[in-house]
């Protein structure tokens, strides 16, 4: 893979806790981060709910998840697109998001958001800008 | 697999990583050191203490290259690099010391 | 009592609540579970149904779900109630019968 750098986007529609399509595709990012190419998520569907503040599965014996979307700037996975549409639908605002942020370092460090709310349309052409999209 | 600490027998998987991250005590990774014939300096420690802080925050244990950067940003750019790491740890900082902590195996950790 | 009715998927997943609404007579109950309990945020496309469901329906959460999800009381639709586990007990042992959409 030397020298290649593919675009590569993970779409994630599941909502966190029904299956483990969610936890199983938040380890694949995580992997996949290790081989240094040109990543980046949309949350679309239910999928925006993975995003969802303020989750708490201490009663429910589930792993809460959640706070490692947190260390996804680490990962080097800054660009975190959420479907405008999709939370729409679902009566969530962008507020209602945890916050997600990270340290650009082409940028001496400034910290940014990772959140990009963007319409269905962009995601539509953004999926069609990649090499491969891992559907979750 | 069973670890013997403070006269409890505690899981671990076959790779002797702790089944149970609650079942961690400092003497945990005291036993699984002197297991490796590891003596735990400070400096051992200081990573340690930093993936279980590390796990707190995020709930997940850091790829050797996020480890490295987080290290480094925290505590200098002299213990933020894998040579510094592997010397304290050599079986690998994520593998080892994320073991001895208590913490799961790194995802995509081979 | 009549059926218990529970719906434990997302209602913009899967059509098991609309199923269950369609089905379920007046006077009977739901309980929203696991994924289903997104159907009772507020604000979502999903709030019509719901409101006009609980005209003729008792309708519940299950509280540590919503909690799991990160949706808290007051983002519940009006007239929608919590319960927790011993109320979902509760709920099983004063309905002659439960049906589970799943």
């Amino acid at each position: 893979m030397a020298g290649q750098c593919k675009k590569i986007m993970y779409l994630h529609r599941r909502a966190p806790y029904g299956t483990v399509y969610a936890q199983e595709g938040l380890e694949v990012v995580l992997i996949g981060a290790a081989f240094d190419q040109d990543v980046c998520m949309a949350f679309v569907d239910d999928g925006v709910y993975q995003l969802k503040a303020g989750q708490d599965t201490s009663a429910v014996g589930m792993k809460n998840f959640s706070p490692a979307w947190r260390a996804l700037g680490d990962y080097d996975v800054t660009r975190l697109y959420v479907e405008r549409e999709s939370l729409d639908e679902r009566g969530l605002r962008e507020e209602d998001l945890m916050p997600l942020r990270y340290e650009d370092e082409n940028d001496d460090w400034a910290e940014k958001s990772s959140i990009v709310i963007v319409d269905r349309k962009e995601i539509g052409r953004l999926i069609d800008a990649q090499d491969v999209v891992f559907n979750f | 697999m069973a670890l013997e600490v403070n006269g409890k027998t505690l899981d671990t998987d076959e790779e002797g990583y702790l089944s149970n991250l609650g079942d961690w005590v400092p003497e945990v990774a005291q036993a699984m050191a002197d297991a490796d014939e590891c003596e735990l300096t400070d400096n051992h420690w200081e990573v340690i203490n930093f993936l279980r802080e590390y796990y707190e925050e995020y709930q997940i244990a850091p790829a050797v290259r996020v480890l490295t950067k987080a290290i480094g940003k925290k505590l200098g750019q002299d213990k933020g690099n894998s040579r510094y790491l592997y010397q304290l740890y050599p079986y690998g900082p994520a593998k080892q010391a994320c073991r001895y902590a208590g913490l799961p195996k790194p995802t995509g950790c081979v | 009592m009549p059926v218990l009715h529970t719906v434990n998927k997302s209602p913009f997943e899967k059509n098991a609540l609309d199923s269950c609404l369609s089905h379920a007579l007046d006077g009977s109950t739901l309980l929203l579970i696991e994924d289903g309990v997104y159907a009772a945020m507020r604000a979502s496309s999903i709030e019509p149904r719901i409101r006009r469901a609980l005209k003729r329906l008792r309708i519940h959460v299950l509280e540590n779900d919503c909690r799991a999800r990160g949706i808290s009381e007051d983002a519940l639709i009006e007239g929608v109630g919590s319960v927790d586990d011993a109320g979902f007990v509760d709920l099983v042992v004063e309905h002659d019968n439960v049906q589970a959409w799943l």
